[in-house]
């Protein structure tokens, strides 16, 4: 958890809003630390969390953890947390025939399968539990990432289907909350890619979204962040608000400044 | 990462070690770190593998790409557990040698090598790997292996003459253990006849194994692709590289190299054209091999001819699923091979992709516009 994004978005893991979908896009660069951040603030706020992970293995989340001051394995070990992890996974899913529906089962599927399992098993995940129901404050949903889903053989408009049943869900019946990644293939006309951001940027309330510079490579400056809100609660004037900044990436911590403002400049 | 973190995934002494290490939090990760590359007795026991090292900054266990050049830029070595692409270069003239490079860094190593191709038969490829270029004061020892070598003439007997030459070096202080990782080789002397005989290795030539007949259920992967990760998989699992069976006998590093993956031979089709139907093959097999790399001990060079894919973004969605990217761009045909500027040089080396593993921060050099040249003998980045 960065404190410095926390103040940006005007947010604290006790006043963690609820009911939000909320997209983090990158673009030329690698916005995985925006995941560790969400990762981690939602576990310091004591929100029961499902992290569907396609991209790196349960080991590298923890200890990236680790730096930010949550520790997963025990997370994982009292309930709070339900990992799935997509790279073991696939190699049991790809193996061996499954007996019972495995989230990750329109990998062995020969026509393009549909994501329905996988939405069962986040459903399932995050359910209210009866007996202990007040131990967790609210069901967050994390993806880490989208377009892997698109890499393995889904259609956008199957994610986008995925996406709306959990909000569905997770968002409206559980007063919980969806952060996603997408990857932003910028030039390389990537169709798929481009519908799956689009729609999502059309129904998300707060997006994130990192840049590498224009300029090229920078060694104290990593990329900028713009972050984009779509409130509709707030007065016209406030409504898509946007801001840029710029950051720089640290072992265990992510500083921003305003644009040209970098400490090595001044 | 998988590679650490599993536990028992290096001898048993430093799997324990790693595993407390990775229980820590990062600062403790750091001094084991250089406490093993320093002078201290404690350190070369994590160095149980020959031909490994860990990482200073991750704690990751690196093996050389058999470029020590490449190896800097990458932070220090490719990570055990991931994938390293190059993109190959227009003639395909370069990026074979790099390929050489890695394959014969584990011969020299003496790991194990499983090599694939659809173009060149495996054994032809490793008979056209590059001789070692032995520095002055190992080579005394290097004659010596080589004359018990002879004298034993049985393969067996010779392996592990061989290794058992290399563990002492292991345990020695630095400058030489560091010598040890990441060989110079002689692009223009072959390797020697009695390491590849010495060597352990598995080919998988694809048109060998698709005359055999072979039962195989439907799924939307390319047939050449699902013979070639079970392929893998079986290795993997019969040699135990997945340190989920505890072995008796030295745990070992696994070397898998692809030669040409995606181009027409493989029977894929995005080369040929931009919409096609199983433009999803590629990049689901690139995802389930890295779903094998990650819980065993190997790593894996691949060379795909990303010129010649159509669609632009099949190459994006590559570049994601897989750790390392490395772009090659010779000059030959191009105009910059008149320019000047370039006149020393063969050809430019990108590198587009380092990977994040264990951490936020990647190691990424300073220097991003870089070249190459081809001397005689060796190949250099600058």
């Amino acid at each position: 958890m960065f404190t410095e994004l926390n103040n940006l978005l005007n947010t604290a893991p006790d006043r963690a809003e609820q009911g939000k979908l909320t997209l983090l896009c990158d673009a030329k660069t690698d916005g995985s630390f925006l995941v560790n951040h969400f990762l981690s603030f939602y576990l310091k706020a004591n929100c029961k969390v499902c992290f569907v992970a396609l991209i790196q293995s349960f080991s590298h989340y923890n200890i990236v953890g680790q730096k930010l001051g949550v520790s997963l394995t025990t997370a994982r070990e009292c309930g709070q947390l339900v990992f799935l992890e997509g790279l073991k996974s696939s190699v049991d899913v790809f193996f061996q025939a499954q007996e019972e529906p495995h989230p990750l089962q329109f990998l062995r599927e020969t026509n393009a399968g549909n994501l329905q399992p996988l939405y069962e098993f986040v459903r399932e995940a995050l359910k209210p539990v009866d007996n202990r129901g007040a131990a967790w404050r609210c069901p967050v949903l994390l993806v880490d990432d989208l377009s892997v889903l698109l890499s393995l053989g889904m259609g956008a408009v199957a994610v986008l289907d995925f996406i709306h049943y959990c909000r569905a869900t997770v968002c409206w019946e559980l007063k919980g909350n969806v952060v996603a990644l997408v990857h932003d293939s910028g030039d390389a006309e990537d169709e798929e890619n481009d519908i799956l951001l689009n729609g999502l940027s059309h129904q998300s309330h707060l997006i994130l979204r990192a840049e590498g510079l224009a300029t090229g490579f920078c060694r104290d400056v990593h990329g900028q962040l713009r972050i984009l809100w779509r409130r509709p609660s707030q007065p016209t004037a406030q409504r898509d608000q946007s801001l840029t900044y710029q950051y720089k990436i640290q072992d265990k911590s992510v500083s921003f400044f305003a644009k040209g403002m970098s400490p090595a400049v001044l | 990462m998988a590679a650490v973190a599993t536990g028992g995934m290096g001898a048993e002494s430093s799997g324990s070690m790693v595993a407390a290490a990775g229980k820590s939090n990062v600062t403790s990760f750091q001094r084991r770190g250089t406490r093993a590359s320093g002078t201290d007795s404690g350190g070369p026991r994590l160095v149980s593998i020959a031909g490994t090292r860990p990482s200073v900054r991750n704690g990751q266990l690196l093996v050389s790409t058999g470029l020590p050049a490449l190896d800097q830029l990458l932070g220090g070595g490719l990570a055990v557990g991931t994938v390293l692409l190059i993109e190959e270069d227009k003639y395909n003239i370069y990026s074979p040698l790099l390929f050489k490079y890695f394959l014969a860094e584990g011969i020299i190593n003496g790991h194990t090598l499983l090599v694939a191709s659809a173009k060149e038969d495996p054994a032809d490829i490793l008979q056209e790997l590059p001789a070692p270029l032995i520095e002055e004061n190992s080579k005394k020892e290097f004659d010596k292996d080589e004359g018990n070598c002879k004298t034993l003439e049985s393969n067996i007997k010779m392996k592990i003459a061989w290794r058992y030459q290399l563990l002492p070096k292991m345990e020695q202080v630095k400058p030489t253990s560091s010598s040890r990782f990441g060989h110079y080789y002689d692009a223009s002397k072959r390797i020697p006849q009695e390491l590849i005989e010495a060597s352990k290795w598995h080919g998988f030539f694809l048109p060998e194994k698709i005359s055999s007949p072979l039962k195989v259920e439907p799924c939307s992967l390319t047939l050449g692709y699902i013979m070639l990760l079970q392929f893998i998989q079986n290795i993997i699992y019969e040699e135990g590289f997945d340190g989920s069976n505890p072995q008796k006998k030295q745990k070992n590093i696994l070397r898998i190299g692809i030669q040409n993956l995606g181009s027409p031979l493989w029977g894929d089709d995005i080369c040929c054209t931009e919409n096609c139907d199983n433009s999803h093959s590629l990049t689901k097999f690139l995802y389930v091999l890295r779903g094998l790399l990650r819980n065993s001990l190997s790593a894996c060079i691949i060379t795909m001819p990303t010129h010649l894919i159509q669609n632009k973004g099949v190459i994006a969605r590559v570049t994601n699923l897989s750790d390392t990217v490395v772009g090659l761009e010779s000059f030959i045909g191009s105009e910059r091979e008149t320019n000047p500027l370039y006149k020393d040089y063969h050809g430019l080396i990108h590198i587009r992709q380092i990977p994040r593993l264990n951490n936020l921060i990647c190691d990424e050099s300073d220097v991003k516009d870089l070249a190459f040249k081809l001397k005689r003998k060796l190949f250099t980045i600058e």
